[in-house]
C-alpha cells in the first residue's frame, strides 16, 4: 500500500509516495537522490548511514520514512551555511578535512553528523565525551585518532578558516629528511602534510561511490548463494522467479562461459556461477535482475534448488588426512599450494645452538570489512565494449578478468573505479558480482548494479587465511639468530584467490627483519568447504609475523635478554641481500627500535609494572611493491599467450602516467589507473606531480578512475603505489618540464639547461629574479606544437630475487622497517583486555605527506590490534558463518582503540621517489606481537591462539594456577 | 514556492512495464517527470509547447507529445518510452533501420521520430504515402533533411510487414 508522505529535509519539503517498508535511508539515498548517508551495514552497526532527526541522530536504516514525516531531518548535504551560492564548511567539516579525520570517506558523514549532533548539546565535550557520542560509528580507516582529533579541535577552524591555531597542535612529527635537512625548503608540496584532495567532497557527502551512481535504466541484481558447504547441484528449477512480475532475468551456471577465472593464472579455479559442484555456503549458483532491489531480492528466494550434499572438511587437518573428501579434484589431499624453501642448513645449525625453542602458534580467519560494502554497475556499450563501474583496489585486473571470462580483447574492457570506500585487500579480486552484472546486463540490455550485503561481505570478501605454525627458533647464547625453520599450513578455503601468494609471502618475509643465516619455510595452502581467503593487508605475513615476534620474546626471557636488545642485535643492515634473495637498500631498523624504546619508557617500564598491565614489543616491515605482475607476459588475452619462461625482468611497467596541461597553462590532468581507496594514493601523486613540474598542488588535478582515461597503473595492492606510480608520475611530470625548458630559455635569454621550474615560475639557476609564468611558457608552447602532454613510466628493476621456486614473491625494489610498543591492561578476574597505548616509529623512507602516512599508522594500529584480541569469523559444523555482520564479528569501536603515539626515523630510500617507500600495510606488522607481548607481560601467560580473547586468558591463567605455584604475572619479562 | 502535501497528487502508472507510484505536482509534465524524477532522459523536451515532437512517447498505445501531457492525467496509463524499445542486446526494427540509413545525426529528434514511426506502423503496417506524411509530420528534423528517415522507417515497414 503505497502511502503519499511529506518528509522535512534540510529545511525542504518532499512530498512523495512511499512503501510503509520503506526505511529513511533508502527513501533519502533513492528517491530524493541524497547519497551522502551510506547503506553499510543496513541493521543499526555501523553508523555510516547517520542523520539528524529533531537534531538528535539516528541510524536512518532503522528509522521507517512514514515515522518521520514533519520533523526535521538533517543530511550530510544540509550541513554548512548558504553563501553567495556556495555552502560554507561548517567548522567540524573543516577539521575534519585539516586533521586527518577521512581517509576512505564511507564513514565521514555519519560520523560529521554523530559529533554535530553531540556539538550542539555539548560545544566543549571531553575526550570521553566525544567517544561515547561517536561509540555507535565505525571507521576501518583511521583508527579514530584524527576523527577525535577533529572533534576536539573543531573551534579552532571557526571563523576564518585559515586554521593558523590548527598548525600548533597538529600532529605530523617526522618532516625532517636528508634530503631537506641538507636543503631547507627544496621542495614545496612533498614532505607537506596537505590534506587529501577529495577531503571536502567526502565531508559533504558529495564523493560518489559506486552505489550512488544511477545510470538511467539501471537494474538490480541479486545473487542466491548455496547453502551447503559442499555437494553438487541436482537441479535447479528458476520459473517461480522468472514469473514474478518485474524479474528481467535468471541466470544459472548454464548461462555463464565455461572460462573459469582467479588471480593466480596456474590456479584459475572458480566459475562465475556454480557449474554444477558447491564448495562453501554461499558459493554462487543463479543471479536475477529485477527492476529494483526488493524484486531481485523476492526472486532469489523463489529459485529452487536441490542439492546432493558431500561431506565437507572444514579444518587443515581434517582436509589433508588421508582418504578426506576433496574440495576440487585437481587438488591432492587438498594441497593447493605446495612451499618448501631452503636456504643453508638448517639442521646443522640448530645442533650449534645454544638455545632452540619450538612452539605451535594459530592465527584466526578474519575480514577486511571495508565500511563500503562492494557494488558494481556493468553496462555493454553498443560498440560491444564492457563498462564495469566497481569499487576495486586492482582495476587492471578486474578488466584483465572480465577479457578472459568473456573472451573479449582487453581493450574492448573499460572499468571505472569511482570513489572506493576501503578496500585493505578484500576489493584486490575480481568478484562474482562484477562478473554476474556483466552477464545479467548482456542478457536485458540494461545496466545492472549490483551490491553486497554486508553478509555477502563476509562469503565473497576473501579474508585472512587461518595459519597454523610450527615454528622453531635457535640462536647462541647472546640471543644471535642461526637458524630457523617453520612449517605452515593456511585454511585457504573453497578458491585458490591470491592464495598462491599469500603461501609464499607467508615464508618470503620472515627474513626480511632479521639476519637469519640458515632458513626453512615448509608451506601447504589447503583447500576448504568455507569461503575463499585471499589477500589482506600484510598479505599472508602478520600471523607468521605475530608468531615469530612471539618467540623471539620467549627466547629473549628464556636467555634473560631485553627484548629491545635481542632484536638490536639480529636487526637486518641496509644494503643487504638477505638469505633468500631479497635485496634490501635503505633500512632504519634500528633507529626505529632505539626510538621506541626512549619514547614509550622502555626500560623503566618492562618488567615494572604491576600484575594486569603489560607492556609488550613487536616489529614488522613490509614490501613497496611487489617485483613481478601478478600473470606473465604482455597484457593481452592469457589464452591467447604463448607459453612464456619466466624472465626476470618485467615485461611491461607496472605503473604509468601521463600528464597533460590545459591549453592557458594554468591546470596539469595527471591521469594515471593506480585506485585511490581511501590511503591517500590521489593526494599523493598530485603532490608529486606538482612538485615535478614546478607548480602549485592546486592546479593538480587527478584523473585515476577511468581506464579509458588513465594508462595501467597494477593497482592498490602490496603497498606499490607511492613507490611505482610516484615514479611514473614524476617521470611524466619531467617530461613536460623537459619540454618547456626551451621555451621558457627563449623568455628568459638563457640556456634550456640553466631553466629550473617551482612555484609556477620557470627561472633561470642560480638567479631566482629572473623569471617567467610557468604557464606563460606553457601557453608558448601549445601556440607552436599544440598539446602539451608528458608520458612516465616505471618498472621494477631487473633481476629482483633468487633463482628458486617461488622467489618472485616478496621481491621488492624497497622495504619498510617499523617498531611498535604496546601497552595493556588486563582484568585478570574476567580476562578482558584494554589496549591502552600505542608508540609506533617507521622507517618508510622520507614521506612525501606526513600526515597521510600517520593516518595509515593509526589505521593499521587500531585495525591490528582488533584482530589480535577480538576479530574472528566463526563457523559452525555445517560450514555457515554465525556472526558474518559488524554485531557479531567484533573490530574495534572508538572507545576500544588505544592512545596512539606515531612517529617515523630519517630514511631515505634510493630507490623511491623523492625517498619515500611504503606505510600501508608495513604499519599492521608489528602490532599482532606488540599486544600478544604486553598481554603476557600483564597476565604471566603467553596466548598463541589468535585471537586472544577474555575466554583464552582466563583458561590459561587457571590452568597455570592448576599445575604451578606462580602467581599470576610473574613469569613473563620479570626474570 | 513549495506545495502543500494536500495539493500533490498521487499516481500509478506502468512505466516500460514497471509499475511505478509517484506523487507529482499538479502542474508537472510527463515529460518533466519522466526525465526529472525518474530519470528517463531519452525522452527530450525541445519546444516544451508541442510543436516539435521530440519528446513522443506512447501513451496507453497512441502517440502524445509529453510536453503537452500533465503527469497528474495518466493515472492508471501504459507508457512507453525509447526505453523500452529494444530487447536485451537485441534492437528495435526501427533502431535498426535508423542506423543503416544514418537516420541520426545529432540525436535529438531520434527518440521522438522512432516512437512516432513506431505508433504509425502499430497501427498501419505498411502505410501508403498520405497515413505515412500524417504520422510522421509532427516531428522536426533540422539535420539530416528527412530523407535517410524516409528511407529507415520505410524499410523498417518492410521488414514489419513481411
Amino acid at each position: 500500500m503505497t502511502l503519499v508522505r511529506t518528509l522535512l529535509v534540510n529545511g525542504q519539503r518532499h512530498t512523495l509516495a512511499v512503501e510503509p517498508f520503506d526505511t529513511l535511508l533508502d527513501v533519502l539515498r533513492d528517491k530524493l537522490n541524497l547519497t551522502g548517508a551510506k547503506k553499510a551495514c543496513n541493521v543499526g552497526d555501523c553508523g555510516a548511514c547517520t542523520v539528524l532527526v529533531d537534531g538528535r541522530p539516528v541510524n536512518s536504516c532503522l528509522v521507517l520514512a512514514v515515522e518521520v514525516e514533519g520533523r526535521p531531518i538533517t543530511t550530510i548535504e544540509g550541513l554548512g551555511e548558504m553563501r553567495e551560492g556556495v555552502r560554507e564548511l561548517e567548522p567540524l567539516q573543516k577539521a575534519f578535512v585539516h586533521e586527518g579525520g577521512i581517509q576512505c570517506g564511507y564513514c565521514t558523514p555519519g560520523m560529521v553528523m554523530a559529533a554535530t549532533a553531540l556539538l550542539s548539546r555539548n560545544p566543549k565535550p571531553t575526550t570521553d565525551e566525544i567517544k561515547n557520542a561517536l561509540a555507535g560509528n565505525l571507521c576501518r580507516c583511521t583508527g579514530y585518532a584524527g576523527i577525535v582529533r577533529a572533534v576536539q579541535r573543531c573551534e579552532n577552524y571557526r571563523d576564518d578558516g585559515t586554521c593558523a591555531a590548527k598548525r600548533d597542535g597538529a600532529h605530523v612529527p617526522g618532516r625532517i629528511s636528508r634530503e631537506s635537512a641538507a636543503e631547507p625548503g627544496r621542495y614545496r608540496s612533498v614532505g607537506e602534510s596537505l590534506p587529501r584532495i577529495d577531503a571536502v567532497d567526502k565531508v559533504t557527502g558529495r564523493a560518489l561511490y559506486t552505489a550512488d551512481i544511477r545510470l538511467p535504466g539501471m537494474i538490480y541484481g541479486k545473487i542466491l548463494g548455496s547453502t551447503i558447504a559442499h555437494g553438487t547441484i541436482r537441479r535447479i528449477d528458476v520459473s517461480r522467479a522468472a514469473a514474478l512480475d518485474g524479474v528481467l532475468a535468471v541466470i544459472t551456471g548454464a548461462d555463464v562461459p565455461d572460462t573459469t577465472y582467479g588471480v593466480s593464472p596456474a590456479r584459475y579455479d572458480e566459475h562465475v556461477l556454480a557449474k554444477q559442484k558447491v564448495r562453501h555456503v554461499g558459493d554462487p549458483v543463479a543471479a536475477v535482475a529485477a527492476i529494483d532491489e526488493r524484486t531481485a531480492e523476492r526472486a532469489v528466494a523463489l529459485i529452487d534448488v536441490e542439492y546432493d550434499e558431500l561431506p565437507a572438511v572444514l579444518d587443515v587437518f581434517e582436509a589433508t588426512a588421508d582418504g578426506a573428501p576433496l574440495v576440487h579434484e585437481r587438488y591432492a589431499r587438498n594441497i593447493g599450494t605446495e612451499v618448501h624453501q631452503h636456504f643453508g642448513d638448517v639442521d646443522a645449525a640448530f645442533a650449534r645452538c645454544d638455545h632452540v625453542r619450538e612452539e605451535v602458534f594459530t592465527g584466526n580467519h578474519i575480514y577486511q570489512c571495508p565500511l563500503e560494502p562492494h557494488a558494481a554497475i556493468a553496462r555493454w556499450d553498443s560498440d560491444g565494449t564492457l563498462v564495469l563501474y566497481t569499487s576495486t583496489q586492482a582495476p587492471h585486473y578486474v578488466q584483465y578478468m572480465l577479457a578472459h571470462v568473456f573472451h573479449i580483447p582487453v581493450g574492448r574492457v573499460r572499468v571505472i573505479r569511482p570513489a572506493v570506500g576501503g578496500g585493505f585487500g578484500g576489493k584486490a579480486a575480481t568478484t562474482p558480482l562484477d562478473l554476474c552484472a556483466a552477464v545479467l546486463s548482456r542478457k536485458t540490455g540494461r545496466p545492472v548494479t549490483m551490491r553486497y550485503s554486508r553478509e555477502e561481505m563476509f562469503h565473497y570478501g576473501r579474508g585472512r587465511h587461518k595459519q597454523h605454525m610450527t615454528f622453531k627458533l635457535g640462536v647462541d647464547r647472546d640471543g644471535r639468530i642461526q637458524a630457523f625453520s617453520s612449517e605452515i599450513y593456511l585454511d585457504g578455503g573453497a578458491y585458490s584467490s591470491f592464495g598462491v601468494a599469500t603461501a609464499y609471502y607467508a615464508g618470503s618475509m620472515i627474513p626480511t627483519l632479521y639476519h637469519i643465516p640458515n632458513y626453512k619455510y615448509d608451506g601447504y595452502r589447503v583447500m576448504t568447504n568455507k569461503p575463499a581467503c585471499g589477500a589482506m593487508r600484510g598479505h599472508g605475513v602478520p600471523q607468521p609475523r605475530f608468531a615469530f615476534e612471539c618467540l623471539l620474546n620467549m627466547i629473549a626471557d628464556d636467555l634473560s635478554i631485553d627484548p629491545v636488545e635481542i632484536r638490536r642485535r639480529n636487526a637486518m643492515d641496509p644494503n643487504t641481500r638477505t638469505v633468500n634473495d631479497m635485496d634490501i637498500q635503505s633500512c632504519e631498523f634500528r633507529a626505529t627500535l632505539d626510538a621506541v624504546e626512549k619514547k614509550s619508557g622502555w626500560r623503566s617500564k618492562y618488567g615494572r609494572l604491576p600484575p594486569g598491565r603489560g607492556i609488550g614489543i613487536g616489529c614488522g616491515g613490509f614490501v613497496s611493491g611487489a617485483g613481478y605482475c601478478i600473470y606473465r607476459g604482455q597484457v593481452q588475452l592469457s589464452h591467447e599467450k604463448g607459453p612464456e619462461p619466466f624472465q626476470k625482468h618485467s615485461i611491461f611497467p607496472h605503473a604509468n602516467a601521463i600528464v597533460k596541461i590545459s591549453e592557458d597553462g594554468m591546470a596539469a590532468v595527471c591521469m594515471i589507473g593506480a585506485a585511490e581507496i581511501g590511503q591517500g594514493s590521489d593526494t599523493v601523486l598530485a603532490q608529486i606531480c606538482a612538485e615535478s613540474l614546478g607548480i602549485p598542488v592546486s592546479r593538480v588535478r587527478m584523473r585515476s578512475e577511468d581506464s579509458d582515461i588513465s594508462p595501467i597503473d597494477l593497482g592498490a595492492y602490496s603497498s606499490r603505489v607511492t613507490l611505482m606510480g610516484g615514479h611514473a608520475v614524476s617521470r611524466a611530470a619531467a617530461a613536460v618540464v623537459e619540454m618547456l625548458r626551451p621555451y621558457a630559455a627563449k623568455l628568459l635569454g638563457c640556456e634550456s639547461s640553466e631553466v629550473r621550474a617551482r612555484d609556477g615560475k620557470m627561472f633561470v639557476e642560480g638567479d631566482a629574479s629572473r623569471s617567467v609564468d610557468w604557464a606563460e611558457a606553457a601557453r608558448k608552447y601549445f601556440n607552436e606544437n599544440g598539446p602539451l602532454v608528458g608520458s612516465g613510466c616505471y618498472k621494477p628493476p631487473d633481476g629482483l630475487g633468487g633463482d628458486y621456486k617461488g622467489a618472485t614473491v616478496g621481491t621488492s625494489p624497497a622495504y619498510s622497517f617499523g617498531s611498535a610498543v604496546c601497552e595493556v591492561s588486563v582484568d585478570l578476574e574476567t580476562g578482558k583486555v584494554r589496549v591502552e597505548r600505542f608508540t609506533d616509529y617507521h622507517d618508510c623512507g622520507t614521506p612525501i605527506n606526513p600526515q597521510a602516512v600517520h593516518g595509515q599508522v593509526e589505521g593499521a594500529i587500531v585495525m591490528t590490534a582488533g584482530e589480535t584480541i577480538m576479530e574472528d569469523v566463526q563457523f559452525d559444523a555445517k560450514g555457515r558463518i554465525l556472526n558474518p555482520n559488524l554485531h557479531g564479528y567484533l573490530m574495534m569501536s572508538i572507545k576500544d582503540a588505544p592512545e596512539i603515539f606515531s612517529d617515523l626515523v630519517d630514511s631515505y630510500e634510493p630507490r623511491g621517489p623523492f625517498g619515500a617507500k611504503e606505510i600501508g600495510e608495513g604499519a599492521t606488522l608489528p602490532v599482532l606481537g606488540a599486544v600478544a607481548h604486553a598481554i603476557a607481560n600483564a597476565t604471566g601467560v603467553w596466548i598463541k591462539d589468535l585471537p586472544i580473547t577474555p575466554e583464552k586468558i582466563l583458561a590459561a591463567l587457571r590452568e597455570r594456577q592448576r599445575t604451578t605455584d606462580v602467581p599470576a604475572a610473574a613469569a613473563v619479562g620479570t626474570a | 514556492m513549495t506545495p502543500e502535501a494536500d495539493e500533490m497528487v498521487a499516481v500509478e502508472l506502468a512505466i516500460n512495464g514497471k509499475p511505478t507510484h509517484l506523487v507529482v505536482r499538479p502542474d508537472e509534465t510527463l515529460l518533466f517527470v519522466l526525465r526529472d524524477s525518474i530519470g528517463l532522459t531519452g525522452t527530450k523536451g525541445a519546444c516544451l509547447e508541442g510543436e516539435c515532437g521530440s519528446c513522443t512517447l506512447l501513451l496507453n498505445g497512441a502517440p502524445v507529445n509529453s510536453c503537452l501531457v500533465l503527469a497528474a492525467q495518466v493515472h492508471g496509463g501504459r507508457v512507453e518510452t525509447i526505453e523500452g524499445l529494444a530487447h536485451g542486446d537485441k534492437l528495435h526494427v526501427l533502431q535498426r533501420k535508423f542506423i543503416e540509413s544514418g537516420a541520426a545525426q545529432c540525436g535529438y529528434c531520434t527518440p521522438g521520430l522512432i516512437m512516432a514511426a513506431k505508433a504509425l506502423l502499430d497501427e498501419t503496417p505498411n502505410p501508403d504515402e498520405e497515413t505515412f506524411f500524417r504520422g510522421m509530420e509532427g516531428n522536426i528534423c533540422r539535420c539530416t533533411g528527412y530523407t535517410s528517415i524516409c528511407e529507415a522507417i520505410r524499410g523498417a515497414a518492410r521488414e514489419w510487414s513481411r
